[in-house]
């Protein structure tokens, strides 16, 4: 009753063919983005910022390059952090050394250095599957994280080891540094996400995503019907690295601003990201977006209730908190193993035949 | 997207009710982590500095009329946690920050700033911060780690009779911004005393070392310094107790340096030393001031056994620094209920005296300081305390001595020059 197909007449190729066919969901998503374009940058705080809307749409944006590698062509990669802290490093070398530079190509070049780096870790996939692989990934991300700690030149020689994100403009707004406006912030991860889920979305789709899928499913039959599998897996990995390292050098340059590589690109990232998407649903752009709510968002909203709201000691609060998560994580994988994404088509389906479901 | 709109409407109404109060009470935030890999330190210095915000409330009603509220918020020595404890409670009118991390502070040295915060890392943080010149907000006072780095090569040049010319230093740090801060400073010093130093990385959080000590087993350094925290210090002192290496030459920074640390290895620990900023043991008048109105009255942070342990007594020691500041800040402006940028002020402006020190039960605690508007690293003293195992007490055997000023401060200089010119920042003018 309230989500259904029927009565909807497509009388072009464009109208069929089009991301959103239903218009139900159309409508949803269209009302979505008006409200988070247009409403809530005049609401945000900095604790909104920081604390809630950031986080979610670096990490969303991650989950979503992970979800194109794992998700859609099934190759494992336990190198997440690793990748992200490409992307970090990047930008940090493209921000200092080149202070003139744009924040969105600063951005963007971060991650098109990631996807290069990508491709190169990409290249055992070609021989190595499943598990080995995902030991292969596990290696690029202790490499990477030891490059980033031993090279001086990668952190331009500070005492510390540490990373900063200068204050960088566009269109004269502060986009990072201390003094950047909230919406400034928002507004430019959230145009980044958006564009690059579009396009994900549309990816996945077309020739290339059929490809991937092809090569999940079965490398050797879609071989035999033409799928190359090294086109195949190396684009997975360029594009997979490209949203990474976007979402690393968003987390370093607007998220956290400083950042060292042992603590911030840790092999528990990689993990993180993996959860995301298992929770959230493999091969799903929607699922990759819950997943990253569920995992970020929750912690903080349990925190705000349990402290915030009752009171109690923080460190209890903080066990409490691991204990929820993990009943959560298997909670929902026995519920349904296929992530939250899968419990959502589901719903879609009982919505479409609801009240009358004989 | 639906999920994700019905989690921030119910955050929005858990954020509405949870900011809902508002108080003119004096806002100290505790950054703490009572879990995770750091948590046997946090947890001592988290409950000392509540247990003096809450004596001070409970005998002298407050600072200067005016009581305090301590605000606690768990990092767990995260970074990501620790921004979203710094947004979390900036807004209820924090007075200053004591992040008890170098990670977390680097993330809040401009974030402070812009927000006319003061943060005050107590012995640790970005180093170069002491000076006030280019670090407006940011203090870390009484000593840094240039400071603890210097003062331990001093003492170790004491030990060697005055010459160090080839002798070994291996340095076992924490590998993060807080091990790699002495790094610098040591190279400097072994240019000018000539010793050999080599580094030795032990990753977060520090539970396998089995590799770094057995390369100190091969290579045999003279002298072992070691820049760790959390569960990181006891492994490394088991270790180096496994292989037997000589404890009197095992010198840690003042954050590897508290019981915690040493009693996992037992006697086998006896010897070992660290350098300290201030003194040890619950032998000072504040002491039974918090038993009394404190641990007694039930209303401690912890269980009350932690005091007089050297973590306990620092949190104390920094919340006793804040209280003094915000004393003075009160002073300055004539106001009891202070805002951010005048407890800035009060901090620029601490006078701690040896007579003010006795005056609130600790005398003999700590050195004198004297913060201005150029050195907000305050007087970088430091002595040399050793574990004895027998007794289960550190004893101070040096006296408070000085860092090579003029190695450390030219390096500081040289650091926060780079930070100025990397934000653009022109240096005050201190007058």
């Amino acid at each position: 009753m309230f989500y259904r197909e029927s009565g909807e007449f497509k009388t072009s190729y464009s109208e069929d063919q089009q991301s959103f066919p239903i218009a139900f969901d159309r409508w949803f998503v269209r009302v979505v983005l008006l409200f988070a374009f247009l409403v809530v940058p005049f609401f945000i705080n900095d604790y909104w910022e920081k604390s809630v809307l950031i986080p979610f749409l670096v990490w969303s944006m991650a989950a979503l390059g992970l979800n194109i590698l794992t998700g859609y062509c099934g190759q494992v990669s336990l190198g997440t952090g690793g990748f992200m802290a490409v992307g970090a490093y990047a930008a940090y070398k493209l921000m200092t050394g080149f202070p003139e530079m744009n924040m969105l190509i600063v951005i963007i070049m971060s991650g098109g250095i990631t996807a290069m780096v990508g491709i190169l870790f990409g290249l055992p996939s070609l021989r190595i599957k499943g598990f080995y692989l995902a030991v292969a990934t596990l290696a690029s991300q202790f490499f990477l994280v030891w490059l980033f700690n031993k090279v001086p030149w990668f952190y331009n020689f500070s005492a510390s080891g540490m990373i900063t994100s200068p204050e960088r403009t566009m269109f004269g707004v502060a986009i990072t540094g201390p003094n950047a406006p909230s919406w400034a912030t928002y507004l430019f991860c959230l145009t980044l996400l958006v564009v690059f889920a579009y396009i994900a979305k549309n990816l996945t789709r077309g020739r290339l995503g059929r490809s991937w899928m092809a090569i999940r499913d079965m490398d050797i039959a879609a071989e035999i019907i033409g799928v190359p599998p090294l086109q195949a897996k190396l684009s997975a990995f360029a594009v997979s690295s490209f949203y990474i390292g976007v979402a690393g050098a968003m987390f370093f340059t607007v998220y956290l601003g400083a950042a060292e590589p042992t603590e911030a690109f840790g092999i528990d990232k990689s993990f993180l990201v993996l959860f995301m998407i298992i929770i959230g649903g493999l091969g799903s752009i929607f699922g990759s977006f819950i997943g990253a709510a569920l995992l970020i968002l929750m912690p903080v909203l349990l925190k705000n209730i349990m402290v915030g709201l009752l009171g109690w000691p923080t460190d209890l609060v903080q066990h409490l908190i691991f204990m929820l998560i993990g009943g959560f994580i298997i909670f929902f994988l026995i519920v349904e193993p296929h992530g939250l994404a899968q419990l959502w088509r589901i719903t879609k389906e009982k919505l479409r035949l609801w009240p009358f479901p004989h | 997207m639906k999920h994700k709109n019905l989690t921030a409407a119910a955050l929005a109404v858990v954020m509405v009710i949870g900011t809902g109060v508002a108080s003119a009470d004096l806002v100290f935030p505790s950054l703490s982590y009572r879990t995770g890999p750091y948590a046997p330190n946090g947890i001592p210095f988290a409950d000392g500095y509540a247990d003096y915000f809450t004596l001070l409330n409970e005998r002298d009603g407050g600072i200067g009329g005016e009581k305090t509220k301590l605000i606690e918020c768990e990092t767990g020595y995260n970074t990501e946690k620790g921004v979203e404890c710094y947004e979390s409670t900036k807004g209820e009118g924090a007075l200053v920050y004591q992040p008890l991390s170098t990670g977390i502070t680097y993330q809040l040295i401009p974030k402070a700033t812009a927000d006319g915060i003061p943060v005050h890392s107590m012995g640790y943080g970005r180093t170069s911060a002491a000076n006030g010149k280019v670090f407006s907000h940011i203090f870390n006072y009484p000593g840094t780690y240039w400071d603890a780095a210097s003062i331990i090569v001093k003492h170790i040049v004491d030990q060697e009779g005055g010459d160090v010319k080839g002798k070994k230093i291996a340095l076992v740090y924490h590998n993060s911004a807080y091990g790699k801060e002495p790094i610098r400073t040591l190279e400097e010093l072994s240019k000018k005393h000539g010793y050999e130093l080599s580094l030795l990385a032990v990753d977060h959080p520090g539970q396998e070392q089995k590799s770094q000590w057995l390369q100190i087993r091969r290579e045999r350094p003279d002298y072992v310094l070691m820049w760790g925290w959390g569960v990181m210090n006891q492994v490394a002192i088991q270790e180096a107790a496994n292989i037997r290496y000589d404890m009197n030459k095992f010198i840690g920074v003042w954050w590897s340096a508290s019981e915690n640390d040493v009693l996992p290895a037992g006697d086998a620990a006896n010897g070992y030393k660290a350098i300290a900023f201030h003194g040890v043991g619950a032998d000072f008048g504040v002491f039974d001031d918090l038993k009394k109105y404190v641990v007694d009255a039930g209303k401690a942070a912890g269980d009350g056994s932690n005091l007089g342990t050297v973590l306990y007594n620092r949190g104390m020691y920094a919340a006793m620094l804040a209280s003094e500041a915000a004393a003075t800040a009160q002073k300055i402006h004539g106001v009891a209920a202070i805002n951010p940028a005048q407890m800035r002020d009060g901090m620029e402006a601490l006078q701690l005296s040896a007579a003010r020190m006795t005056e609130l039960g600790l005398e003999d605690f700590g050195p004198e300081i004297n913060v201005t508007c150029e050195n907000h690293g305050g007087p970088g003293l430091g002595a040399i305390q050793q574990w004895d195992a027998a007794a289960k007490e550190w004893k101070l055997i040096t006296d408070f001595v000085g860092a090579d000023r003029e190695v450390v401060d030219a390096l500081i200089m040289e650091d926060s020059a780079a930070f100025a010119a990397e934000n653009s920042i022109t240096p005050r003018d201190c007058g």
